[in-house]
């Protein structure tokens, strides 16, 4: 139902149902939010965008209350402006005037609300909140005492991931986020995906930073510092940058990376390529004895720390293959040993990684050979933003630079990785020539694209038809997990991205993503697809050479040991430490 | 009645009182009734008041003792724990009914006195000094120069309807209920009226919420009914989170199965199925009558399935509140009930609409709906007869504080808030002078003497800035700082605020901050920081300005009212504490100012030892001298001179 | 607290359903006293509920406790009447004499306080609580003597 309204006297038409900040989103009006979440219903909590309604005695929050008929609205008058600028005074009051060193300086919501109503003194003394930071986390750092307190990262964790890993603790000027008996983070059911950092305001939850270690690496002349990054980087990076997203940027990444002082730079998607032909031979032994079905895919950390302590029960059902990343640095230490004459130990490996989850798994080490990590050190495309910065490097005036390396030939399957349900499109693309033979007709699967959390298709391959489904955003597995354990739909593969629409939204992506940049991600990897001469993982030849050199046939035991890890139950403390001695040739 | 089997009872209160439409009966039915009434004894009968402040004062022992008098004496008597009359200044109570003889009440009967109290009244030698008075009732002999007690100051300006078995009948028996035309209502409503039809008589009688809101009862009702749901919920809420309050325990101490009675009619009305009872956790002897009434009505067929064969079926639960103000908030309530942090939830979509579990649900305070059985009984005209144009109906009130008397009461609206401080409480204790009336809780309004002529009512008290509130009323005499109150109010709301909003959260907590700069001495004083403490009360306007502006729950809405009601009254005071530095109350201890008088120190020169800010100068056996600047005020030397040679002003 | 009495109380609450979540803590702190980190667990594991979220439920609400009491648990009030009274005052003296916070046990398990909002006898101000004695109308020397009398028994 249509009426009109009037807001800052003129009139507007509004519908029945639609919130007041819904209509003043739609003319243009700004009013600032501190607890709103787009996309989630709104608690009403922080009362930063009251608004003043005719008739009513108090202010209004815009984001929560309904319009009605012949609401007079003002948006900005005194009464308004007074007291959005005394609850932003309120905030400040006990918080550590830590802007110049802290890591959300110039990206802080609270900062931007200080300056857009004009905060220019400290009104209220209050005694500085003295809480411990909390790092006992390998890829998340809480720092409560610059929270305020939104609530959006409790929602995010519970709604969208479904682990419920903190909450409000205590009450009232006592609480704070927290986890149970306020121990740290590593301890809990987090799964380190950084979504909670996404949406912070503050800088109360920030990834563990690495760059001073990358810093590090590069300035000592023993290392070989070697960088690879995910495909997922490239797609996103021109954003902060002002560039779009297309095949120049993958050059002009690597430039960057080569002037940073990398050696040599390496696409993870080419062990993207690699981890599809191990999961595909894995799946395939597995279907043919009816095994531990459903097969699920391991290449996202979180989403494998979610069955390590939280599912156990599923554990066998968990592809044993190494993430794409890991691969990675295990091949390239021992690719730069022997191509570069470099010893094992002085190689060392920065990934760029959209994830903060892949700091955690590349600091838990499983496939270590005894003598060096895989990874050496994992930063995330906010921080690789920051140290392009840092080091003074104008990203729009770089020369282009080529592939310098085969390990970076990769196919567009492996590209794919970064969206959810591109690595079930990359996979089938390759169960499918493994099973009959033959390519798949049309690569490209339709069921599989899109924006939503839970995406099944049907695929024929042979006599075999496989049910197949991608999920994204933790929180959609419950109701997958309850359909496979009830055998309700006789699922072959799942795909699991713990990120809502896979690594292209990842926790160390840039803050904020609208729909918009996430759709442009998309487009951008989907575009590769397109246009890359190979698009199934067991044509790149790389994979191939790799394989008649290197590795035995896909899935043999003589690959598990170097390429695959072994999954275990974890409860109480997430880090576990591996000491194999399993090294390659 | 020995003879008689409980059965037999039952089925003669429920057939022949219950199911008669009228209250009229033959001698033979009367003659029964009074039996099971009590009116008429046969032998002795002893009845204890056992509310949760007479326990206190030592009821249990009370009990004991009168127990063991009857066996002592082998008198063929009973003991009875009733709950309790309202005048907790005078708990213990314990009333004796002897055959023929009215039934009298003694106050103050502690365990030592029961002995010669009983033998005072089965000697028939009453001593006038022991008797509280006496009930009246026509059909037995009045005991001379005995007081009625509905003629005591402190009951005689109440009307009380709610309250009327209070004290009287034992909360632990149905029959008890029944017999004083119990669950009638109940039974006429579920098989005559239609929930449309309840919840117009409702409406007609104009009763309004008891809770706090005022909102008229009824309305809120039509519209739960008129959202079509097939699955609602009743919730009662007996929360009573205001510390000072407690006027709604009485209620379920005294007459539980009323509150029943009152939340089976509303759910019938509004078409529930399952409602709950939310009550505080600290009300262990509440609790316990509660579960027993619900288990006798359960038994008695008035809860359950098919209720009297109407169809009507009721579940009714318990929930306990865990110690948390903000739980007596309705959406805050369902939140706790729902097993998830009580934090208040922002309205629309209000709980007639989507409440617990999602579905339409009506919180009601305990008192409205022990407001139902009655309005229902007698017809909403009649309820439009008592208390006044805007505000029908009776309030309870619970007194505390410096009065005279204590306690709870129940009032028609509009009696004035004078009659009850001086005519109900007594006036102040100990011949002090009365500074203010507070009422309504922390964040409620301390009304000067002034205004005390207000009458009690929604509109009334609205027009002297006054909210009733749950009924809290805490008299204050002179003796009262009325700074360090505020404070302590300020301090309790900000240690309970939930936290889910900024202005409430952040906003009291600054406010406190002002208050505590304002009752505390700095180190050292200069000019700067009395504009500082100044400016600070300035602020306090404007704080309160915005936190009533922004707050998300009534709770931080009203959490400036002390303050800004305090500010306007007493303003004097404020002043006082910020220049002077001075607390003529001498409450807030940091501003004492000690001195030693010079006749009576003997120059022991212990104080002077004991000085942490070596503020004392002096030389043995000659009278020592503080020095006001070093002074901090901590006492420490007030509390060791031996004597008493040292004062504060 | 033994399996079977957990089992016992869950068993009041069936269906696993979350609104038994705080009754099922309070039996289970009227039974053992305090709440500790693995009870919460096994109520999560219950109900459904991480942990996490048993414990901020828990932190809320003032009644609950994650520390055992004290061999003498003090409770004082300081609900409004209690207050014009004076009860702040004992508060101090309780916390000083005994060396424990409000709040909290004293580390030899001896004393805990704890402050009540309003113990329902207004009209008996100032009320204090030791263990299952009330005292009411305390005076200065009523609280001298109680608080001697404890610390000798716990000597
Ligand atoms: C902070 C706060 C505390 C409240 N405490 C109580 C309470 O203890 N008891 C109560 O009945 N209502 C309390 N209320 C009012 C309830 O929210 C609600 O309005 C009331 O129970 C409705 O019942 P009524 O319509 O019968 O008055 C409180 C409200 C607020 C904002
Ligand atoms: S969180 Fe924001 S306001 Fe706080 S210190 Fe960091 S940048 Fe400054
Ligand atoms: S903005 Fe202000 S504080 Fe920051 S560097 Fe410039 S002058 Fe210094
Ligand atoms: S990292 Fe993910 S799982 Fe951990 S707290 Fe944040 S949102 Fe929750
Ligand atoms: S940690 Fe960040 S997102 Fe979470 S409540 Fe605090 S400020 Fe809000
Ligand atoms: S979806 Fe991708 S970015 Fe998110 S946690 Fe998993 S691997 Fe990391
Ligand atoms: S006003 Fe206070 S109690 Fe109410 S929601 Fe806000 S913070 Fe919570
Ligand atoms: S009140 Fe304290 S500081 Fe002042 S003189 Fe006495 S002992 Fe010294
Ligand atoms: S303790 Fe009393 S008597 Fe002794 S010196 Fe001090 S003031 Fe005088
Ligand atoms: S943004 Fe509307 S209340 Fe927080
Ligand atoms: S401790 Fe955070 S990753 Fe394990
Ligand atoms: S007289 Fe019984 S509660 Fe006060
Ligand atoms: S205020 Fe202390 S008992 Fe009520």
């Amino acid at each position: 139902m249509q009426f009109d309204v009037e807001i800052n006297n003129q009139p507007v038409s509004a519908k029945r149902g639609e919130t007041i900040k819904n209509v003043l989103d739609r003319i243009g009006i700004h009013v600032p939010t501190l607890c709103y979440l787009s996309g989630f219903s709104p608690t009403g909590g922080c009362r930063m965008c009251v608004v003043e309604v005719d008739g009513f005695s108090e202010l209004v929050p815009s984001c929560s209350h309904p319009v009605t008929e012949w609401m007079k609205i003002k948006t900005h008058s005194p009464r308004v402006l007074k007291a959005r600028k005394v609850l932003v005074e309120l905030l400040l009051a006990g918080h550590p005037d830590d802007c110049l060193y802290c890591e959300r300086s110039g990206k802080c919501g609270l900062q931007d609300l200080a300056a857009e109503l004009n905060v220019r003194e400290r009104k209220y003394h209050g005694k500085r909140q003295n809480i411990q930071i909390d790092k006992a986390c390998l890829s998340i750092v809480r720092d409560p005492a610059k929270c305020v307190l939104c609530g959006r990262c409790i929602r995010i964790c519970d709604e969208i991931i479904g682990v419920s890993a903190i909450d409000i603790v205590g009450r009232g000027s006592e609480s704070k986020i927290g986890t149970t008996y306020n121990k740290g983070l590593n301890t809990h059911t987090c799964v380190k995906c950084g979504q909670c950092i996404m949406v912070c305001p503050t800088g109360a939850l920030t990834e563990k930073s690495n760059i001073q270690a990358v810093l590090d690496a590069l300035n000592n002349p023993v290392l070989f510092p070697v960088i690879q990054f995910s495909p997922t980087v490239p797609a996103s990076i021109g954003e902060d940058f002002n560039i779009k997203a297309s095949k120049d940027i993958l050059n002009l990444l690597r430039a960057a990376l080569k002037k940073m002082g990398f050696r040599q730079v390496f696409d993870t998607s080419m062990t993207a390529d690699l981890t599809i032909m191990e999961e595909a031979a894995e799946f395939i032994e597995r279907f043919q004895k009816h095994e531990n079905l459903p097969f699920l895919t391991s290449c996202c950390p979180s989403w494998v720390k979610y069955i390590e302590s939280t599912r156990p029960q599923l554990l066998s059902n968990l592809s044993t293959t190494a993430s794409p990343q890991q691969m990675m640095g295990r091949l390239i230490k021992n690719y730069i040993a022997s191509s570069a004459g470099q010893k094992v130990e002085n190689v060392f490996v920065v990934s760029v990684m959209p994830c903060t989850a892949k700091k955690h798994e590349a600091d838990q080490d499983r496939m270590n050979d005894g003598i060096t990590r895989n990874v050496d050190v994992v930063i995330t495309t906010r921080e690789l933003v920051s140290l392009i910065r840092l080091l003074g490097i104008d990203f729009n005036s770089l020369e282009p630079e080529p592939v310098d390396t085969h390990y970076s030939m990769r196919s567009a399957a492996g590209n794919l990785f970064g969206i959810s349900g591109g690595h079930l499109e990359g996979l089938l693309r390759t169960v499918y020539q493994m099973m009959t033979g033959q390519e798949m007709s049309t690569l490209k699967i339709n069921e599989l694209r899109g924006l939503k959390g839970r995406k099944e298709a049907k695929i024929k391959i042979g006599k075999a038809t496989l049910f197949v489904a991608a999920v994204s955003g933790l929180a959609n597995v419950k109701s997958l997990v309850e359909d496979i354990e009830a055998r309700r739909d006789n699922f072959s593969i799942i795909e699991v991205m713990a990120c809502p629409n896979g690594c292209i939204n990842g926790g160390g992506q840039k803050l904020n993503p609208d729909e918009k940049s996430i759709k442009s991600r998309m487009k951008a990897l989907y575009d590769v697809d397109e246009e890359e001469m190979i698009r199934v993982a067991h044509k790149n030849p790389v994979i191939i050479d790799l394989y008649e050199k290197f590795l035995a046939k896909p899935g043999s035991d003589r690959n598990k040991e170097l390429l695959h890890v072994v999954r275990t139950t974890r409860e109480g403390s997430c880090v576990i430490h591996f000491t194999g001695n399993l090294c390659l040739p | 009645m020995a003879s008689v089997t409980s059965n037999e009872i039952k089925e003669f209160l429920v057939e022949k009182i219950l199911k008669n439409h009228s209250n009229i009966f033959d001698k033979a039915t009367q003659e029964q009734l009074s039996l099971i009434k009590r009116t008429k004894v046969s032998r002795p009968v002893i009845f204890v008041g056992m509310g949760t402040c007479a326990l206190i004062a030592g009821a249990e022992k009370t009990l004991k003792a009168a127990e063991k008098y009857l066996a002592d004496h082998q008198i063929a008597g009973e003991v009875i724990r009733v709950g309790c009359l309202g005048l907790c200044s005078a708990e213990p109570l314990m009333d004796v009914q002897l055959p023929g003889k009215a039934r009298i009440s003694f106050h103050h009967a502690t365990e030592d006195k029961v002995e010669d109290l009983l033998n005072s009244a089965f000697h028939r030698t009453l001593l006038q000094e022991t008797i509280l008075g006496q009930f009246k009732n026509e059909a037995q002999e009045e005991w001379s120069k005995i007081t009625p007690i509905d003629q005591l100051p402190y009951f005689a300006r109440q009307q009380r309807i709610i309250l009327c078995n209070s004290g009287i009948i034992s909360p632990y028996l149905i029959n008890d209920y029944l017999a004083h035309g119990g669950y009638k209502s109940l039974y006429k409503t579920v098989l005559n009226y239609t929930s449309d039809k309840v919840c117009e008589i409702v409406d007609q009688s104009e009763l309004r919420g008891r809770g706090g809101g005022g909102f008229p009862t009824g309305k809120k009702w039509l519209i739960t009914l008129g959202t079509g749901s097939d699955k609602k919920y009743l919730i009662c809420n007996a929360e009573e989170s205001d510390p000072g309050a407690f006027m709604n325990r009485a209620i379920i101490e005294g007459d539980p199965h009323r509150v029943i009675e009152g939340i089976a009619i509303a759910s019938y009305a509004i078409g529930a199925n399952e409602a709950y009872i939310y009550i505080r956790s600290d009300y262990t002897q509440s609790l316990v009558i509660l579960e027993n009434a619900i288990k006798q009505a359960k038994e008695y067929g008035f809860l359950g399935n098919n209720i009297f064969g109407s169809g009507f079926n009721l579940t009714i639960y318990i929930r306990q509140g865990a110690g948390a103000f903000v739980c007596g908030e309705e959406t805050a309530l369902i939140a706790s009930i729902e097993g998830r942090r009580g934090m208040p939830q922002a309205k629309p979509p209000y709980p007639a609409e989507k409440g617990l579990f999602g579905h339409p649900t009506i919180v009601n305070n305990i008192e409205t709906l022990a407001n139902i059985p009655a309005i229902l009984e007698n017809g909403p005209a009649w309820f439009k007869t008592i208390g006044t144009k805007e505000s029908r109906g009776t309030k309870l009130f619970s007194i505390a504080g410096k009065s005279l008397n204590t306690g709870f009461i129940e009032i028609p609206m509009g009696v004035t808030i004078s009659e009850i401080v001086n005519t109900i409480a007594g006036g102040v204790k100990d011949g002090k002078e009365l500074k203010a009336v507070h009422i309504g809780g922390p964040s409620g309004v301390s009304v000067p003497k002034q205004n005390l002529d207000t009458a009690i009512g929604y509109e009334t008290l609205q027009e002297i800035e006054c909210f009733i509130g749950l009924g809290g009323l805490i008299i204050l005499d002179e003796d009262t700082c009325m700074v360090n109150l505020t404070r302590y109010f300020m301090e309790f709301l900000q240690k309970e605020s939930c936290g889910k909003c900024i202005p409430c959260r952040e906003g009291t907590r600054r406010m406190l901050q002002i208050l505590e700069e304002v009752t505390r001495r700095p180190k050292e004083e200069s000019t700067h920081e009395t504009l500082e403490r100044f400016k600070g009360v300035v602020e306090l306007e404007n704080l309160a300005a915005v936190i009533r502006d922004t707050s998300l729950c009534g709770l931080g809405k009203n959490a400036p009212n002390p303050v800004i009601s305090s500010l306007k009254w007493f303003r004097d005071e404020f002043e006082e504490h910020i220049f002077d530095r001075k607390c003529k109350a001498g409450v807030c201890h940091d501003l004492r100012t000690f001195i030693i008088d010079a006749e009576s120190c003997n120059g022991c020169n212990i104080c002077q030892k004991k000085c942490p800010e070596n503020a004392i100068i002096g030389t043995i056996k000659l009278p020592h001298f503080i020095i006001a600047s070093k002074c901090t005020g901590c006492g420490i030397c007030f509390d060791s001179c031996k004597f008493n040679a040292i004062y504060f002003k | 607290m033994t399996k079977e009495n957990l089992e016992s109380i869950f068993s009041k609450y069936p269906g696993n359903k979350k609104d038994g979540l705080l009754p099922i803590l309070q039996e289970i702190q009227d039974q053992q006293g305090y709440l500790t980190d693995e009870l919460l667990a096994e109520v999560g594991k219950y109900l459904n509920l991480p942990s996490n979220k048993v414990y901020g439920v828990a932190t809320f609400y003032d009644q609950f406790r994650f520390h055992s009491q004290g061999q003498y648990h003090i409770r004082i009030c300081n609900g409004t009447a209690c207050h014009l009274i004076g009860s702040s005052t004992y508060l101090a003296e309780l916390e000083k004499q005994l060396k424990v916070k409000a709040g909290s046990t004293s580390k030899d398990r001896k004393f805990s306080i704890e402050i009540s909002n309003c113990m329902g006898a207004c009209d008996s101000a100032p009320v204090i609580q030791i263990n299952d004695v009330f005292y009411t109308h305390v005076t200065d020397s009523d609280l001298d003597r109680c608080i001697r009398s404890i610390k000798e028994k716990t000597e």
